[in-house]
């Protein structure tokens, strides 16, 4: 047997909760430059269930907590990204995409309004370019925090919000994209409705001290058992949310990567974020090329890298993520094909391993979403 | 009937002129959960160290390779339904195939199971 994992060059660093993963018989695998726990013992089919049928702690503290404040913190932002954080109300977050020249994607972020500031969670493997460009596009008078010293916990599945309730009184009245101030345990945390695998769940933003304390507490509860970024990738990618660096890179535009909505109706009009030029083009006449679901046939995965052939046999695009769908029993994709074949149920060929696979166009997500729009009034 | 081992974390169990083959419990561990097996064609010719099988887990595809050389007599039909199998009985329900051997030295190269042991305590 071979394997064909790819080790990273840098020694990876350590995250706060690292001992306790160990501890939880976490497989620990670099990625983004830390080391992160990959599965635990049940293993990624079982954590992924437990997600879809209860609740799962992921430990994401390897991405990037910035605060963005000072005067025109929202105006300054709007000038990097294609979002309206004008109207971005205290207690809110939004999808954002930060943008370069052409319009190709340096990062996807989430951008919340807080009392003190814009408050921006980034990817881990992106968040040391991310930090360089904004404080180079930033004015002096906008102040840049890094929060190095908090930790970032998601707790995702239907039975989250009942679990986080006992501990912190009061989140489920958050609706979707929505996030508040809390004392959990004893400790400030910065709480929203939000999350990475389709379900109802939520990010938890607190200090590195106690993000042990805190993991310990939900995975004491009945409900809850911690899953690793296995899980996290495969019921991502039954969600049908892009991976930056796989799905979307610098290469690919909002419009292509089906990520339109993150273009505010105001900046469509206006522009004045980069690549707003290109952006309108593609808005208006559709883009050459566009991201896409995929229902492979067969059982075999069909993963990053393979070629998207057309009848001819011809390179018209490829895979940027696939796998397996424990939910479905089959394997999915994504990928990027030409606009006229980027139609649900159009016919594609694939080439991977060697050997050429049959896959259907699909609408995505593959696995309905089951966000909380709006939190329990009580 | 004996049991031999490969570095590549393959076991053999070898009784006359056949031998059965499958992935070492401490290969399934490392694999993860396993979703897809491909398997060689009964009557195929394989070389010992050569590409035989592929199984795929959640993370990602392997080759198995076959740990001698021979001609394929039998395969495990039951992984294409049930590829967990490898997971759940590595060892047993979990074989990939038979192999009718070309040359049973070849079993020289092999391990016994306390060498594949001091060898996987090594990893």
């Amino acid at each position: 047997m071979s394997q064909s994992d790819s080790d990273d060059e840098i020694p990876p660093a350590v995250l706060p909760l690292d001992g306790w993963h160990r501890a939880k018989g976490a497989r620990m695998v670099p990625f983004a430059g830390y080391m992160m726990p990959v599965q635990y013992a049940p293993g990624i089919l079982a954590e992924h269930r437990h997600c879809r049928e209860a609740a799962a702690l992921f430990d994401v503290s390897h991405m990037g907590q910035l605060l963005v404040s000072g005067g025109a913190a929202a105006a300054a932002l709007e000038a990097l990204t294609p979002s309206d954080l004008a109207t971005l109300g205290e207690g809110r977050l939004r999808y954002s995409l930060l943008l370069n020249e052409t319009g190709g994607i340096i990062d996807d972020l989430m951008i919340s309004h807080r009392r003190d500031g814009l408050y921006l969670v980034v990817n881990g493997a992106t968040k040391i370019d991310d930090i360089a460009h904004l404080r180079e596009q930033l004015p002096d008078e906008i102040t840049l925090n890094h929060m190095d010293d908090h930790a970032l916990l998601a707790l995702q599945g239907p039975k989250a919000a009942a679990v986080l309730e006992r501990l912190a009184a009061g989140v489920g009245r958050l609706g979707f994209m929505t996030a508040g101030a809390f004392e959990l345990l004893g400790s400030a945390a910065w709480i929203s409705r939000s999350g990475y695998t389709g379900e109802d769940g939520f990010e938890i933003s607190l200090p590195a001290t106690h993000a042990e304390a805190l993991a310990e507490a939900l995975c004491a509860e009945p409900e809850v058992a911690p899953a690793g970024l296995g899980a996290r990738d495969s019921l991502r990618l039954e969600a049908g949310l892009p991976l930056y660096g796989h799905d979307i890179d610098a290469e690919t535009t909002p419009v292509e990567a089906g990520l339109s909505f993150a273009i505010a109706k105001r900046r469509r009009q206006e522009g004045g974020f980069p690549g707003a030029e290109r952006i309108a083009f593609e808005l208006a006449e559709g883009p050459a090329r566009r991201r896409v679901g995929l229902r492979v046939e067969g059982r075999q995965p069909v993963r990053e890298g393979a070629l998207l052939l057309d009848v001819e046999g011809a390179e018209i695009g490829h895979v940027t993520s696939g796998g397996f769908s424990p939910t479905l029993g089959r394997p999915i994709a994504m990928g990027y094909a030409p606009g006229p074949l980027a139609m649900p149920d159009s016919h594609v060929s694939l080439s991977a391993r060697g050997k050429i696979f049959t896959a259907e166009v699909a609408a995505m997500p593959f696995v309905p979403h089951r966000y909380v729009r709006q939190g329990d009034p009580s | 009937m004996t049991l031999f081992f490969t570095r590549d974390h393959e076991w053999v169990r070898v009784d006359g002129e056949l031998a059965t083959v499958g992935i070492t419990d401490y290969a399934q561990g490392q694999l993860g959960d396993v979703v897809f097996v491909e398997l060689p064609t009964i009557g195929d010719s394989v070389t010992a160290g050569k590409e035989a099988a592929v199984v795929e887990s959640v993370k990602a595809a392997s080759d198995v390779y076959a740990p001698l050389s021979g001609e394929i007599a039998k395969v495990n039909q039951a992984l294409v339904d049930e590829p967990g199998l490898v997971n759940s009985a590595p060892e047993a329900a979990g074989w990939f195939f038979q192999l009718k051997l070309n040359d049973p030295r070849e079993l020289d190269g092999l391990m016994d199971a306390a060498a594949y042991q001091a060898f996987v305590a090594t990893l």
